[in-house]
């Protein structure tokens, strides 16, 4: 737990909005260890998002220092935010974000098309064993529509997944899931991190925050607190007392 | 990214919207079919043109005598009578670039026959000008040099003077035809020629062997014109300047002084046919391309349409490390895909279509390897100016804002 995927000094973020200068970030200094599972709260507009699209490399910070997994994010241009977006971080989104009409296969494919060192069979595998680990490996050609939210997420994680990331950055990854969809998805991100991968999330329900490791709280653009949690809820154990409702057709 | 990963996705792409990448490429593939198949019935056109040019006699070269003078009163031209056979001997002697050439003498002749007259213009020539004017026999057979030599009273007449003194479709062969008084035996007839360029009837003409004609009919000695083909169009320049140079010597006229003979080509004709028809296929080709180009619009029109609908994917892309480039050559590959494949599909129908307009309704025809390859190379062009400016507002859209778009 020494070594640090994620460390940002004095990071500052502010959006010119015609006259206006929003502040987004006033100042955050945070580390991030390997393996660690994070939860970064906040009510909206508190700036959690903007700091996970820096982090994700989507962003780029006004001010500060940012170091991802050794490397200096603050001096890269466009190409190189790409280039590390698509070998360090695996992104899981709040509304899935899959290629609508292409298979759940081709959609954990993506990432490894833009890696030119990947040849299409060792893609193909590689996609596979990305969907196994998330139990979806006999729904592989099936189309996000004929996918249930749940499953939609797993693909999206398997997606994250399949380069092989230092990171997990997840947006509110159980906020379009009800409540036995949403716990499902935690055990999955529970299981990943037991095996040793880093995992941060951003999420606005103590419930769900529950789950991790440790909990920042996001105020007006600064850090208001940061702890561990002593005991996280365990949720393969959760699992088996909420019962299952059966899932409503996709429409 | 790979350039076969990207050709997969783009393929992949085009394939999840089948009908509205058909409709895209409904207007390549409408433009390049329309500019083969145009530029086919173009050069069809210009050919089949070419080739009555080439019947008429393009190479053909008439020396008259210049006019004569009167008391200081010039005639018209060819009314000297200082050409003589002994002139026109020299020609094929000594003019390699001449092939035909054949002396001309021409007398107005009251034809009587089958109880019918009918005035008409006749010849008289060697048999070499049958090949001169490329006449083909219709029935019977054209009179030989042996014929000629022996003065022989035969002729060959046009369908005008059939029709006229022995009725429409009758075959004279054999028949008397008096002319001016002498007696001719009719034994061939041409094909029809129909109008020349002037509006004369070629058909109204009456060929007998030209020492018929100027020893028994006309009586004189000197000759009207000579009449000649040069061995190529090509050739027309060059035949000319020999022609001119024996003439001149053996009229005993220095090089500078000007000669007292005219020689004309009907090269003028051909380059101007040719020429209109030249016309005639660009203009076709420029309408082509224009629905060519509209087919261009409607690809940047579609693919425009595609960026807006597709940017939450875009955003995802670069969200999984897909740089701007990556997205440019993605979505530039898709037109060009289209494009392509529209282009190919297109080459198909405009053979057909050229096919269909040679077959069923008759029109000369003729496919250019050229002009496929025109098309072919257009339509790539139009695929990628027109794909341009949509790749590159893809590739420009920062991903935050792609991936919140709704």
């Amino acid at each position: 737990m020494d070594e640090k995927i994620i460390s940002v000094k004095n990071l500052v973020k502010t959006y010119q909005m015609g006259d206006l200068e929003v502040h987004a970030l006033r100042g955050i200094d945070m580390d991030i260890h390997r393996s660690d599972f994070v939860a970064i709260m906040g009510k909206s507009g508190s700036g959690k998002s903007t700091f996970m699209n820096i982090i994700g490399c989507l962003d780029v910070p006004t001010k500060g220092e940012y170091l991802l997994d050794g490397v200096d994010v603050g001096k890269m241009d466009k190409n190189q935010l790409a280039g590390l977006r698509n070998k360090k971080i695996g992104f899981v989104f709040q509304s899935f974000n899959l290629l609508s009409r292409t298979s759940a296969l081709e959609n954990v494919e993506l990432p490894l098309m833009y890696n030119s060192h990947i040849t299409a069979k060792e893609m193909r595998d590689r996609a596979m064993q990305a969907l196994s680990s998330v139990g979806l490996d006999s729904r592989s050609h099936h189309l996000p529509n004929q996918l249930s939210g749940g499953e939609q997420q797993r693909v999206a994680i398997a997606r994250a997944l399949v380069n092989d990331p230092v990171v997990i950055l997840a947006d509110e990854p159980t906020g379009n899931l009800d409540t036995r969809t949403s716990v499902e998805v935690m055990d999955i991100f529970q299981q990943l991190n037991k095996k040793g991968i880093t995992v941060v999330i951003v999420t606005h329900e103590p419930d769900i925050a529950g789950y991790t490791n440790r909990n920042v709280s996001f105020l007006d653009g600064k850090i208001l607190k940061d702890f561990r949690v002593e005991k996280p809820r365990i949720a393969s154990v959760e699992l088996l007392t909420i019962p299952v409702i059966a899932e409503e057709e996709t429409i | 990214m790979k350039l076969r990963n990207q050709i997969t996705a783009a393929l992949r792409s085009l394939a999840k919207n089948k009908m509205r990448t058909f409709l895209t490429m409904l207007g390549i593939i409408i433009g390049v079919g329309s500019v083969i198949a145009m530029l086919a019935i173009g050069q069809g056109s210009r050919e089949s043109i070419q080739a009555q040019i080439a019947n008429l006699g393009t190479n053909l070269l008439t020396v008259f005598p210049s006019a004569s003078m009167t008391g200081g009163v010039r005639m018209e031209a060819g009314s000297s009578q200082r050409l003589t056979l002994e002139d026109y001997k020299a020609i094929p002697a000594r003019c390699p670039s001449v092939m035909y050439s054949t002396p001309v003498v021409r007398v107005s002749g009251q034809l009587i026959a089958n109880g019918q007259n009918w005035r008409t213009s006749v010849w008289g020539v060697y048999p070499e000008y049958f090949s001169i004017r490329n006449l083909t026999v219709e029935s019977g057979n054209f009179f030989t040099a042996a014929e000629d030599k022996g003065a022989a009273k035969v002729c060959v007449i046009g369908k005008t003077v059939t029709t006229n003194l022995f009725g429409e479709g009758a075959d004279p062969v054999g028949r008397q035809i008096r002319v001016n008084k002498i007696p001719f035996t009719v034994i061939g007839t041409i094909g029809p020629k129909g109008q020349n360029a002037f509006g004369q009837d070629q058909d109204d003409i009456l060929i007998a062997p030209f020492t018929t004609v100027q020893e028994r009919m006309m009586t004189v000695t000197y000759i009207q014109t000579i009449m000649a083909s040069a061995v190529t169009e090509s050739m027309i320049p060059q035949a000319t300047d020999e022609m001119t140079e024996v003439l001149k010597e053996r009229h005993h006229l220095g090089p500078a002084e000007e000669p007292d003979f005219t020689i004309r080509s009907q090269a003028d004709i051909s380059s101007a046919a040719t020429a209109t028809s030249g016309i005639l296929t660009i203009l076709l080709a420029s309408i082509a391309s224009i629905s060519l180009l509209v087919g261009g619009i409607g690809i940047m029109n579609i693919m425009l349409v595609s960026v807006t609908e597709r940017t939450r994917e875009i955003g995802i892309r670069m969200g999984v490390g897909a740089r701007g480039r990556d997205v440019l050559l993605q979505f530039l590959i898709e037109a060009l895909m289209i494009s392509l494949l529209g282009g190919m599909i297109g080459v198909g129908i405009g053979v057909l279509t050229s096919w269909i307009i040679a077959n069923v309704m008759k029109w000369p025809v003729a496919i250019t390897l050229s002009s496929i390859i025109l098309s072919f190379v257009f339509s790539t062009m139009i695929g990628i100016f027109f794909g341009w400016y949509p790749a590159r507002k893809a590739a420009n859209l920062n991903p935050i804002d792609a991936l919140r778009y709704e």
